[in-house]
């Protein structure tokens, strides 16, 4: 492209997203939608799940007020079609994504390293804001790392755990392997609570972390900085919409602290999960 | 890591690349509202999505792949059955069971074998103890006796009726039927059973004689035998009618 930029403000970027991982991460997000769904139309003919003890029950899957709300009771055909369907769409997006990380080397930003687990109490102690110090982030910090990485698993399992359940006698070792049919209908569930509860999670950090995190998802490119040619500062403060806790000490830090390695934290500290 | 470089763009050009990028992100969703929209308006076939119906029926080739006779349904000790078997499902049970019952196979039109239930017990007995799966998703361990549906089609000389692709069978009032593969009809684990739990059927669990078929869901194990006949198209089948996968296997 042409440089049309003679005195015209200029950004610093970084190519965050690759476009694969873009449309992997923006297909899923309908496809789990879906499956979760109509596996909560399923769950619901036979829902004897809950969290208690003896005759006490703190939690029950799920409330009679939370079915009606979601239009849930007496949808189990529905449920199994949509489900039994898009579980292809949804295993082939996934297998693919996979596949797209092992091949373009993606891995490497994604999976934790040893010292990832250190991190990531510094991590969650830092969102909390019960410490100053600053985690290390790359593209992902190291709770970002193992939770996405954690997710590939969970996908994995639900996987197996759905395909045990579904054809027990045809993969009657899987099953047996999973402690059997009614145990790998609790895996199942289990996995799915547990997609629910990451999702909630990663909405508010989304949320938090703004919108140029937001729009890197989208564009695939990551502001890292404003800068002028020449031209007044007037406008700099507004331009990026800056993350609640940024604070500039914590920036210079980060970039005293070193290298190209952390170019990521330049000015967002606050994305995880 | 090349792609991880800092590159300077103007302003101008990362606002033109934001504004594609985002401009394809609200069309992909748009598309996908109206996608799923056009999925669940879509004529139905038999109380389901046409398209998914389709997808069910890709499953079905899939998966009927995998069923073979070496493939059986876990089998418990007789211990762990259930003595309090759990009741679901009374359709074709409600009129009154003649007393003069007889089992009907239809061979083909207007050659239909009269079996008692001596005459079934008189075969080989087949016993199988099993994790029973209702679609529902619940499962229960019981135990069953019967004979086996191959030895029974063998006896009464069914082997040309057997290489049609389906079976039919219905209550007595033609209220519940089913329709099954031959494949899984023909199971070493597929039995028509008279006992459950070394005693005569109870009434409520198909007397005098029902379906126990552990490869497919508690739906296709029909109670109460009336008719059994032979096709090569899907004979009707109470719960696809009604929106459930026709296959239902395990």
């Amino acid at each position: 492209m042409p440089e049309s930029s003679s005195g015209s403000k200029m950004k610093k970027v970084v190519k965050k997203h690759p476009l694969a991982i873009r449309w992997f991460h923006w297909i899923n997000f309908p496809l789990l939608g879906v499956m979760i769904w109509s596996g909560m139309l399923i769950y619901w003919a036979n829902d004897i799940y809950r969290i208690g003890w003896g005759d006490k029950t703190i939690l029950k899957f799920f409330p009679n007020s939370f079915y009606k709300a979601l239009n849930i009771p007496f949808r189990l055909a529905e449920g199994m079609r949509f489900h039994f369907v898009f579980m292809w769409l949804f295993a082939i997006n996934g297998f693919t994504y996979v596949l797209y990380l092992i091949f373009s080397k993606e891995w490497k930003y994604v999976f934790p390293s040893k010292r990832s687990f250190k991190e990531a109490w510094i991590v969650v102690l830092h969102d909390l804001h019960l410490t100053k110090k600053i985690p290390v982030q790359k593209k992902y910090n190291a709770a970002q790392k193992i939770a996405y990485t954690l997710v590939i698993f969970m996908g994995l399992g639900s996987v197996l755990t759905g395909l045990s359940i579904y054809k027990p006698v045809q993969f009657g070792t899987l099953t047996n392997l999973l402690g059997g049919y009614e145990w790998a209908r609790i895996e199942h569930f289990t996995l799915t609570i547990l997609f629910t509860l990451f999702f909630v999670i990663h909405i508010v950090q989304v949320i938090l972390a703004g919108w140029n995190n937001f729009q890197s998802m989208v564009t695939g490119l990551f502001i890292l900085k404003e800068k002028k040619n020449n031209v007044a500062p007037a406008l700099v403060t507004a331009k990026e919409p800056v993350m609640e806790n940024e604070n500039r000490e914590t920036v210079s830090s980060i970039e005293e602290e070193n290298t190209n390695e952390e170019i990521f934290t330049d000015d967002k500290n606050d994305e995880k999960e | 890591m090349d792609d991880e470089k800092e590159i300077t763009v103007s302003s101008k050009k990362f606002r033109f690349k934001s504004i594609i990028a985002f401009s394809v992100f609200i069309i992909l969703i748009v598309a996908g509202i109206f996608a799923w929209k056009w999925l669940r308006h879509q004529p139905e076939v038999a109380g389901a999505q046409k398209p998914l119906r389709k997808g069910l029926a890709l499953n079905e080739k899939v998966f009927s792949k995998t069923l073979n006779d070496k493939h059986l349904a876990k089998t418990y000790p007789l211990s762990a059955a259930a003595k309090n078997v759990r009741l679901n499902g009374f359709v074709g049970l409600k009129s009154k069971l003649d007393s003069s019952w007889k089992l009907q196979v239809i061979r083909s039109a207007g050659d239909t074998l009269f079996i008692s239930l001596d005459d079934i017990k008189a075969l080989p007995k087949t016993e199988i103890t099993f994790d029973f799966k209702c679609i529902e998703g619940w499962s229960q361990i019981s135990h069953w006796g019967g004979v086996k549906f191959s030895d029974f089609a063998e006896h009464y000389k069914l082997g040309l009726q057997t290489q049609m692709n389906y079976v039919g069978l219905s209550t007595p009032d033609k209220n519940y039927y089913v329709g099954i593969d031959m494949a899984s009809m023909m199971h070493p684990q597929t039995i028509l059973a008279y006992e459950m739990n070394d005693k005569e059927l109870p009434p409520k669990h198909g007397y005098p004689l029902r379906l126990i078929i552990p490869v497919k869901y508690g739906i296709k194990s029909l109670k109460r035998i009336g008719t059994i006949y032979f096709s090569n198209t899907p004979p009707p089948d109470y719960w696809y009618e009604r929106g459930y996968d026709y296959y239902s296997g395990l």
